[in-house]
């Protein structure tokens, strides 16, 4: 009935177009075609309302006799959206970033001293330099089950598969299944993406026993199984299970698991004003012949490698205030993470007879090290934020067999000469939208082997395009 | 002895489905909806509101207090139109409640009920953040209250089938008053007709196009961008023109550019409670167009 007055209205002004357009110059026609428009879409979305609100009244009359009519109630939308094949087009979003980098010291020599090298070290290039740029698209893909696809495009024209996973939608009772790459959730910081980091480059922490380089974060191909307490209080806990190709462990050809990871989180609000959330991690993998390229006492090019298990502990917290939970003027972020790893095994010095020895020795291995970082970020102004962040690590005990034997001397592993990397980091951002950011950075650098101290210089832009997406605690 | 044990078999049984259904988990994404769900389900629900009238729903964090309470909700009701898309996505992915996705009966978008204003004719970030779906923020306008509350009578009945008769009971005896509070709000308000004002955020669109008032201005440059001094400077060459008569604004916003235009200009910048809980006064969804209106009706005099 509704529909068919709307018609007849619509048909009844179309009709007296004619004779209004004759008159009228082209700009008039094309402002009377909008107005028709939007005359019918307003119809559409009106009947639409009505038809909806006459659905629910049957559905309300239906549950006097029967409750189990559900679909109806829910299958409308009011949204006028083309009907088109694109309809159904998955979110799309896309960052864009970049740097100008200043460096006092060489940035293809930085190494972080008394750490197996992760092979993703690196501050990036000095001067202008072009930063990750990251693609992503994310659907559900039917009533059970989203899909996510992160594609990283580098600087250097190469692409990677960044996180490309699904996750069950409600599998109830508070569990969550995800499978495929994904970030793992060991830790606070290694879940978020880096455009969504407070600062440029990641805590040293993460860079020497995650190999997250400068950019990036750790993340396996596998499984994860996470649930959900029914508390009030925030409690999660968590499993993965890999192929723990990615350092701390290495490629292996080998059937099964190649790492696992356990995670458990609390959290909560203090007040209006205060949240936070806490937790331990532990990720387990187990290298084999993952190699770092050293220089021996008589300064020749050698290839090591390690063999065995590595197993690293994080303990993260982060708490954030904002005036009664309301972030926009003012807030503060206060957010530390606490990383210890032991790893046991075989260390293959020289694999390739190029050192000293002129051949490969093996011989037992051990360390036990460990690093933390602590960072602040106040908003003192809408769009304004300051940061400062301290980095840590402490290299701990290296137990190299061949060294306690006499086979060789610690000279032979300059890279592995006891060290405590330290970084001061000072940063200040201002982001004109939710959808974009400018912003400054230093930091004092003393993590290199032989002590110097590197100053560091960034400028970075973030931008944001396309859906909007939700940002993670 | 086997009647017994059968009759107490079916009062543990009695008492256990009387535990489970004791009470709905309702979350409820916004103080109006967490009001209106506990006006029409009485002691049968238990309401959780996610923000408080002195938070901006466009910028809340995901927080893990949310998760949490997401987790255990058997019914979700929001504004939506993408009012909550910066946080609600991540709460129903990370829940782990297959009862609260969207698209089930446990999920309720207040603002798909009613007819949206402001609808974008073109989708530019360049407009600022502005939301496909229209203006999502509906609560001002008390015939959309009453749309969105025939809709939770017929989920809660929908989801809690042994209290249908309570719910319908309840949503009949709100509508009755509600209507009659309608009447009595529009009757109060025809002073109001025809007033020019100025808003921070287009937040109180849905509240001016009711009461038939003029809006004229607002603070934010462009949606969701702060107010600059060029901009205020702008709008008062612009009031030399066109002069509004009070400047508006919610709890949670700054009150800074309002102040500063308003002592500018010498007309009253006021605080509208905006949701339930913005002001002592607006303790319901009653109190809230009681005191909006009375605020009104004081500064535009």
């Amino acid at each position: 009935m509704i529909k068919l007055v709307a018609a007849v209205l619509s048909a009844a002004i179309a009709l007296g177009l004619p004779h209004a357009a004759r008159a009228a110059n082209d700009a008039e026609l094309q402002a009377i075609r909008e107005e028709i428009k939007q005359l019918r879409q307003n119809y559409e979305t009106r009947i639409e309302a009505l038809e909806k609100r006459l659905q629910e009244a049957e559905a309300k009359v239906q549950h006097a006799e029967a409750s189990a009519v559900q679909a109806q109630t829910t299958a409308v939308t009011a949204a006028v959206r083309p009907a088109s094949e694109g309809a159904f087009n998955p979110a799309v979003s896309v960052i864009l970033q970049g740097t100008y980098n200043n460096f006092s010291k060489d940035p293809n020599t930085f190494r972080i001293g008394g750490f197996i090298p992760a092979g993703g070290e690196g501050l990036g290039n000095r001067g202008f330099s072009l930063g990750e740029s990251e693609l992503n698209i994310a659907a559900n893909i039917d009533p059970y089950f989203r899909g996510n696809l992160t594609v990283a495009l580098s600087p250097d024209n190469s692409v990677s598969v960044e996180e490309a996973f699904f996750q069950t939608l409600g599998l109830s009772n508070g569990f969550t299944l995800k499978g495929g790459r994904f970030f793992s959730s060991i830790g606070y910081l290694n879940e978020i993406h880096q455009h969504a980091w407070d600062f440029v480059d990641a805590p040293l922490a993460y860079q020497a026993f995650l190999g997250t380089g400068a950019r990036g974060n750790y993340s396996d191909d596998g499984l994860q199984l996470k649930w959900i307490a029914p508390t009030d209080l925030f409690i999660e806990l968590g499993a993965e299970a890999g192929s723990g190709k990615n350092f701390p462990g290495s490629d292996r050809d080998k059937n099964g698991i190649g790492s696992a990871a356990l995670f458990g989180h609390v959290g909560g609000d203090i007040g209006d004003s205060y949240a936070y959330r806490a937790g331990v991690s532990y990720l387990w993998t187990s290298p084999r012949d993952r190699q770092f390229n050293d220089l021996d006492s008589a300064g020749n090019a050698v290839v090591n490698s390690f063999s065995g298990d590595s197993r690293l502990w994080v303990a993260d917290f982060i708490l954030k205030w904002a005036p009664n939970g309301n972030p926009t003027l003012n807030n503060f972020k206060l957010q530390g993470e606490y990383l210890h790893r032991i790893e046991t095994g075989t260390l293959n010095f020289d694999m390739n007879g190029a050192g000293v020895l002129g051949m490969p020795v093996a011989g037992g291995y051990s360390s036990n090290q460990s690093g933390w970082y602590l960072q602040g970020v106040y908003q003192f102004a809408p769009r304004w934020r300051f940061g400062l962040r301290h980095d840590q690590l402490q290299a701990g005990t290296v137990n190299i067999a061949q060294v306690l034997n006499g086979t060789l001397t610690p000279q032979d592993f300059p890279t592995l000469v006891g060290h405590t990397p330290r970084r001061n980091t000072m940063m200040f951002d201002y982001s004109p939208s939710e959808f974009s950011r400018i912003r400054l950075q230093f930091a004092r650098d003393e993590s290199r082997p032989d002590g110097v101290t590197d100053n560091q210089l960034f400028l970075q832009y973030l931008y944001s395009l396309g859906a909007h997406g939700a940002h993670k605690f | 002895m086997n009647r017994i044990l059968t009759l107490s078999a079916l009062t543990l049984l009695f008492a256990i489905s009387e535990a489970a259904s004791a009470a709905l988990n309702v979350f409820a994404c916004e103080p109006e909806w967490a009001a209106l769900t506990q006006e029409l389900g009485g002691d049968k629900v238990s309401v959780y509101t996610a923000t408080t009238a002195l938070q901006d729903a466009h910028h809340i964090e995901a927080r893990p207090s949310l998760i949490a309470k997401a987790r255990s909700a058997d019914f979700v009701i929001c504004t939506g139109a993408e009012l909550e898309v910066g946080w609600l996505p991540l709460l129903l992915s990370q829940s782990g409640n297959g009862k609260i996705q969207p698209g089930s009966p446990g999920f309720l978008d207040a603002s798909n009920l009613v007819l949206k204003l402001e609808v974008p004719k073109v989708l530019d970030r360049a407009q600022g953040d502005i939301h496909p779906a229209g203006n999502p923020h509906i609560q001002l306008d008390p015939r959309n209250i009453a749309k969105v509350a025939e809709a939770v009578t017929a989920r809660l009945s929908q989801l809690d089938t042994a209290n249908v008769a309570t719910y319908l009971a309840r949503g009949k005896a709100f509508q009755e008053r509600w209507q009659a509070a309608i009447q009595r709000w529009e009757q109060e308000g025809a002073p109001l007709k025809g007033v020019p004002v100025i808003t921070h955020h287009k937040d109180m669109t849905y509240l001016i196009h009711w009461l038939g008032m003029r809006e004229v201005g607002n603070l934010e440059p462009k949606p969701g961008l702060p107010a600059t001094a060029g901009h205020l400077a702008e709008l008062f060459s612009n009031m030399q023109r066109d002069p509004a008569k009070v400047i508006l604004r919610t709890p949670f916003q700054d009150a800074r550019p309002s102040e500063l235009l308003a002592s500018r200009a010498k007309i009253p910048a006021i605080i509208l409670p905006y949701t339930v809980g913005g002001t002592d006064k607006a303790k319901d969804l009653f109190g809230l167009f009681d005191d909006t209106l009375q605020r009104l009706l004081q500064a535009a005099k």
